[in-house]
């Protein structure tokens, strides 16, 4: 027999594969719930598949009684829209950062000790800080992922300037560019694929902030939802909730690396 | 004597990485039109002579003159380079990769051209990649490239600028030795229609043969067995060689003896 490693799953077989650990994972609940359930029908903790289906028709599909909107989406809306602002700003002073520094020597001197320094500092300890400087609003939460996620993009994207070979610069220079062409023509488009790349990556992260930020303070958004039911150990919204998040999560990597694949085919293929 | 004047001069020149000694004693002098390829053991200073040329090394004593004048200690347009490896840009296509230095010069701030001027600019990239056989290639990205396709383009782009001299830095070392031989062959007949003053450094001593009109070899002439980095490398032959009609052979011996003078 050939060795085990060297023994590959043809397609079919690698899909079958990697669907069996879901279903193990199904079974292994429905049995746990309906076991509990047998025990004690007022059981909370692994609540039934009709359970799950009521808590989220209730949620998304019928207006909340007391304010007349759907919760489910406007949780949803609001915390997509304070993920993607967060993640945005940090992109975007990352970029320019990252760029900056990897690209003019004396910039990364002066700035890379204090942006490490900083991306030392666990963002979570700052946030009661960040309270009280920006308030209990919207702006504490999206600053808790921009300072949660930037030191990190700002390094990586310093680093992956550094990566550029040195004999595409020299050539630009021969070509006759001066320092600033050669940031926004040699660089920067060579950059913005590697952003995509350090996103994914720090998508998770940024979603960690945001949970954590509106199960402290806010008034929606998923993760205010999940630490609010959890008082009422209603799991039949917590499991729901969280299985959405891990969709959003999916959903936004795949568009990620859809639009990347769309915009930089270059940097695609030469991988 | 009244002969061409010297376009590139090297004049007592030492390189020196702290204690360590790489090259010293340059002397030599170069004319418009040469042919100069370098060979040498790896680690004897040919690439690093290259690169002083290039000016992303500074020599630290003596003198460097580009016609004339101290050469610039920064990559210029001056000087054209075509690298083994990486020196296209794998995010613009072809014609782009041409064109670009005709954006740099006439876009200061963006470096970046619209319209009616981008497409002067294409245009004009279009010829010279037909002079480098690239023409059917030019909305390729590199990485649809062969090696000596992107060879190719990194050598139309260099030319673009006109450069007085266009260094070489072993640009066919990671080619097959049936495209070496097309590279070549596009290679002379560049530096015969241009012509143009290259400096290449090669690994093959076959290849610096048949190329210049001067091979230069790098090699150390004093050695001590105690301390590697005491002496550093020179020039230790100055070969007259290659495809050289007999007026350029004259020539080249009346520089060397010239040579001969001076040191």
């Amino acid at each position: 027999m050939k060795r085990w490693i060297n023994i590959k799953p043809s397609k079919p077989l690698a899909i079958a594969l990697g669907i069996i650990p879901f279903f193990l994972l199904m079974i292994l609940y429905q049995v746990g719930s309906e076991s509990r359930k047998a025990e004690n029908p007022q059981d909370k903790l692994l609540p039934s598949v009709s359970q799950f289906q009521s808590a989220i028709d209730r949620l998304a599909f019928n207006p909340s009684k007391r304010t007349g909107e759907f919760v489910f989406w406007q949780d949803t809306a609001s915390s997509l829209k304070r993920l993607l602002t967060g993640v945005a700003c940090a992109a975007f002073i990352g970029l320019i950062l990252g760029l900056i520094t990897g690209a003019i020597p004396l910039i990364g001197a002066n700035l890379n000790p204090v942006i490490t320094a900083i991306s030392l500092i666990p963002p979570m300890a700052v946030l009661p800080l960040l309270f009280i400087v920006f308030g209990l609003g919207e702006l504490s939460k999206v600053m808790l992922i921009i300072i949660g996620i930037t030191p990190f993009l700002i390094r990586d994207l310093y680093q992956r300037t550094k990566d550029i070979p040195q004999e595409q610069l020299v050539k630009a220079q021969t070509l006759g560019a001066n320092s600033f062409q050669l940031i926004i023509r040699v660089l920067l488009p060579q950059v913005l694929p590697r952003l995509m790349d350090a996103l994914r990556l720090s998508l998770g992260t940024a979603w960690l902030f945001l949970i954590a930020a509106e199960a402290i303070a806010a008034t929606d958004g998923l993760g205010y939802r999940i630490f609010l039911v959890r008082r009422y150990l209603s799991m039949d919204i917590i499991l729901p909730y969280v299985a959405w998040i891990t969709f959003l999560a999916f959903v936004l990597d795949w568009l990620l690396v859809k639009t990347s694949k769309k915009i930089f085919p270059w940097y695609h293929a030469a991988k | 004597m009244d002969i061409e004047k010297n376009q590139i001069e090297f004049r007592h020149v030492e390189k020196s990485y702290g204690d360590n000694l790489v090259l010293e004693n340059i002397n030599c002098e170069v004319k418009k039109g040469e042919f100069i390829t370098m060979v040498g053991t790896s680690g004897c200073g040919k690439s690093t002579f290259l690169k002083m040329l290039l000016g992303i090394e500074s020599h630290t004593k003596g003198t460097v003159l580009l016609d004339g004048q101290p050469i610039i200690d920064e990559p210029s347009p001056d000087r054209g380079i075509v690298f083994q490896k990486y020196s296209v840009f794998p995010h613009l296509t072809v014609r782009e990769n041409v064109a670009i230095a005709k954006e740099f010069e006439k876009s200061t701030l963006l470096g970046r051209l619209f319209g009616n001027k981008r497409k002067l600019a294409l245009d004009e990239a279009d010829n010279w990649l037909e002079a480098v056989g690239l023409l059917p290639a030019k909305n390729k990205y590199p990485h649809e490239l062969s090696g000596g396709m992107q060879q190719r383009l990194a050598i139309a782009q260099a030319l673009i600028k006109h450069p007085k001299v266009l260094l070489l830095d072993e640009p066919f070392g990671a080619l097959d030795p049936g495209i070496r031989k097309d590279m070549h062959k596009l290679v002379l007949e560049l530096w015969k229609k241009y012509e143009l003053t290259v400096f290449m450094v090669t690994h093959d001593l076959d290849e610096g043969f048949y190329l210049g009109t001067r091979l230069w070899v790098f090699d150390k002439t004093r050695h001590d067995p105690h301390a590697p980095h005491r002496y550093g490398s020179t020039i230790t032959f100055d070969l007259p060689v290659g495809k050289t009609d007999k007026e350029s052979l004259k020539e080249i011996e009346m520089s060397l003896t010239l040579e001969q003078k001076i040191a």
